[in-house]
């Protein structure tokens, strides 16, 4: 029994996959910590671990492939935003040994700040992009998808979803396969993106198309199922084939279906339904995407029904519900929640070092008014919540300190930025260099608990060095300063806040104490140890 | 057959122990099954539920249509109550009564015992209380388990089984415990009104 992740990180292990990179972010952290902990990857050498951020794993997978070797890039939808430089012209330079690069959508937003669809980044890239309805497929597509960015010599984006990513089912493998040996592309300029390089390369991408097209015809992954009511004909991408299937307990939907798992679909199997049917209904998770291609903007064809007229409604996630209502099909709802049920957010946990850091800053920050606390991404944005309220922000990866800056560059002062040691690394490092470099009067506390807290205790990048680099970037070495986030040490550490909240210049505050989850994790895996030794 | 059950909780209760003794056994039995989890941001003391799918047939979606469910399993009263839109008009609520509170604003427990009352078909036991007077602490989920094995078309020697693969890393006594902390939950359950229906 596999989770959607488990089963890709199983697939790229029995594929010949040489190195798997990633920067954790719920849903998709779950497939390169598989094969972290696998001694299966161990034993054959595979390279697995984390990168700095999105962009740096990306480059790093390009340049495993560029020496010939298979390899897997991991990321939630909005880390393909950060890698989104290297990713759109990896398209143009192209692979060498096989690129995978797996994007985890979160529709209905369940852990990210938006539903953004990456299926748009991948035909922006004009990349083959593979979307599976299921663990089985998920596992299979794998190894398609290699064979498919060797035989093109393109990456191919896997596009998943929360749902498939986070939901266990049987998996049946394959056969294993050996890793490539390394072999530098036999073009030696296909990588030098230079104008005249680039010109050449991104004609051959657009010549690819038809190829790209004509593969994903042939493919598996798109069915074309026939049923005798063609007063309706039905589309169904990934995962949305598994709720239309869910209405029809006999499997059988009685109207033409079209099922899409491979990318970019060719016309001739849209125009095949279309031209069959009198209408179609498009069912797809996120965005409106083929709904919209054959829609057209005027929308003088046939009736298209979805996302764009309501028929499904425009955000969300899909479910065997809102795909039934659809359909015409209504389940008979249970009883309605009683009112005494209340909301149970989540909250830091008991004793979390975050809840003293947030305590000390609200009172260093009690004789300002309001609104002064830019922060970031992850477990301290929970700092938002009562009862602290200590955090007016949270955008992006490393908003935090350029959002400061940028208050305090238009007179609004103080402004304090509110970050994380492994957000910090990620994407907070250039953004100091800017507040140092215009000496903006902010004060940057990173949250240091070493560890990425929220997606599960991985590694973060730069644990123990986190003064240095302040340093490096040019922080002054009396303004930065390391604070134990306890209770006891209250007074102490809101004076030092006051203080260089103060300060007329860049300071960094470093509260440092280890994430208690972490720290449980390690004390019952050195008992789990001690009892097998 | 099929059986689609919700697990309901606070993160950090053990859920995903009971979806994972479940899943073991009904794999075991040659059963498909789906199972999704909420991972991320929920997991830090937010509500969290599993929807656990089985069945001889193969399952098409990981999510259970709303108004389908089987059984609604909950390690925390209030909790039980948040999923009663999905359950189906014969479906049963199976849940501890002792409650999790980390929200400032937790409703009365003697009106979240009467709305469950109120539900047509319930188990309700106070399994930590249970669990204390075994002095088996952190085996609550695993009575919780027992309460809900009648309605499962699993053998309780099956989930057995599997309770033992699940904590045989940690040692015979506590696998000893919690396959105790099984049947007692079970045989509360199985003397509750109205279980000769099932």
């Amino acid at each position: 029994m596999l989770l959607g992740d488990e089963a890709i990180a199983q697939a790229g292990i029995d594929a010949g996959m040489s190195g798997i990179y990633a920067y954790p972010g719920t849903p998709s952290t779950e497939i390169t910590e598989y094969v972290i902990h696998s001694r299966e990857a161990k034993a054959k050498g595979i390279r697995a671990g984390w990168s700095a951020n999105e962009k740096t794993a990306m480059e790093a997978a390009l340049g495993m492939s560029y020496a010939g070797k298979r390899a897997m890039v991991c990321m939630k939808h909005v880390g393909l935003n950060v890698a989104a430089d290297a990713f759109v012209n990896a398209a143009i330079t192209g692979a060498n040994g096989g690129l995978i690069v797996v994007a985890a959508d979160d529709p209905s937003m369940h852990s990210s700040q938006n539903e953004q669809d990456s299926r748009f980044f991948g035909k922006f890239a004009m990349m083959p992009i593979m979307e599976p309805s299921s663990q089985q497929e998920a596992y299979d597509m794998v190894h398609e998808a290699f064979d498919l960015s060797e035989k093109f010599r393109i990456p191919v984006l896997m596009r998943i979803t929360t749902r498939l990513a986070h939901s266990r089912a049987g998996v049946q493998p394959r056969a294993k396969r050996e890793q490539n040996p390394v072999q530098i592309p036999s073009d030696p300029r296909q990588f030098i993106l230079l104008p005249a390089n680039a010109r050449r390369n991104y004609k051959k991408l657009l010549a690819n198309q038809v190829s790209f097209e004509s593969d994903a015809g042939a493919s598996a992954f798109n069915q074309y199922i026939d049923g005798e009511d063609t007063s309706r004909g039905i589309i169904a991408c990934g995962l949305a084939y598994n709720y239309l299937m869910e209405n029809f307990p006999s499997r059988v939907v009685g109207h033409p279906v079209l099922k899409i798992g491979q990318y970019p679909v060719p016309p001739a199997l849209i125009h095949r339904i279309y031209e069959q049917c009198d209408s179609l209904l498009v069912l797809e998770d996120g965005y409106p995407i083929m709904e919209e291609l054959i829609r057209g903007y005027l929308n003088l064809g046939k009736p298209i029904h979805g996302r764009l007229d309501g028929s499904i409604p425009r955000d969300g996630e899909l479910d065997p519900n809102n795909v039934g209502a659809a359909l015409g099909i209504h389940h008979q709802e249970g009883r309605p929640v009683p009112s005494l049920v209340v909301p149970r957010p989540p909250s830091l946990c008991k004793g979390c070092p975050h809840i003293y850091s947030y305590q000390s800053l609200n009172d260093a920050l009690n004789t300002y008014s309001k609104g002064r606390v830019f922060s970031d991404i992850g477990c301290y944005t929970l700092g938002a919540l009562q009862p602290f309220d200590a955090i007016n922000t949270c955008v992006d990866m490393g908003a935090s300190i350029t959002m400061a800056k940028g208050a305090a560059d238009a007179g609004f002062r103080p402004a304090v930025a509110v970050i994380g040691d492994s957000t910090f690394t990620h994407s907070g490092i250039t953004g100091l260099i800017d507040a140092v470099n215009d000496r903006s009067p902010i004060t940057v506390l990173i949250l240091d608990n070493g560890t990425t807290a929220m997606t599960g205790g991985q590694d973060s990048m730069a644990t123990g060095r986190i003064e240095a680099i302040c340093e490096g970037c040019g922080v002054e070495k009396d303004h930065i300063h390391v604070i134990n986030p306890i209770q006891k040490y209250h007074e102490e550490n809101m004076a030092i806040m006051k203080r260089e909240i103060e300060y007329e210049g860049v300071s960094v505050i470093i509260p440092r104490r280890e994430c208690l989850v972490t720290v449980a994790s390690r004390i019952r895996s050195q008992k789990t140890e001690n009892t097998e030794a | 057959m099929k059986k689609d059950i919700i697990l309901a909780g606070v993160g950090g209760q053990g859920i995903l122990s009971i979806a994972a003794t479940i899943g073991m056994a009904a794999v075991r039995k040659g059963l498909y099954m789906k199972q999704a989890e909420v991972h991320g941001m929920s997991q830090r003391g937010g509500d969290v539920q599993s929807n656990l799918r089985l069945s001889d047939e193969p399952i098409a979606s990981d999510l259970i249509p709303r108004g389908g469910v089987d059984l609604i399993l909950s390690v925390e009263p209030m909790e039980a109550l948040r999923y009663l839109p999905m359950l189906s008009p014969n479906g049963w609520l199976i849940t501890n009564t002792a409650p999790h509170i980390n929200i400032p604003n937790y409703p009365d427990l003697e009106a979240l015992k009467e709305e469950i009352a109120h539900q047509p078909r319930h188990v309700m036991l106070d399994a930590d209380q249970i669990a204390r007077d075994m002095e088996a602490r952190r085996s609550a989920n695993i009575i919780m388990l027992g309460a809900a094995s009648p309605f499962l078309c699993l053998e309780p020697q099956e989930l057995e089984a599997s309770i033992a693969q699940i904590f045989q890393r940690k040692g015979q006594e506590v696998v000893d415990q919690n396959i105790a902390a099984f049947r007692k939950g079970r045989e509360i359950a199985l003397e509750q009104e109205g279980m000769q229906d099932i």
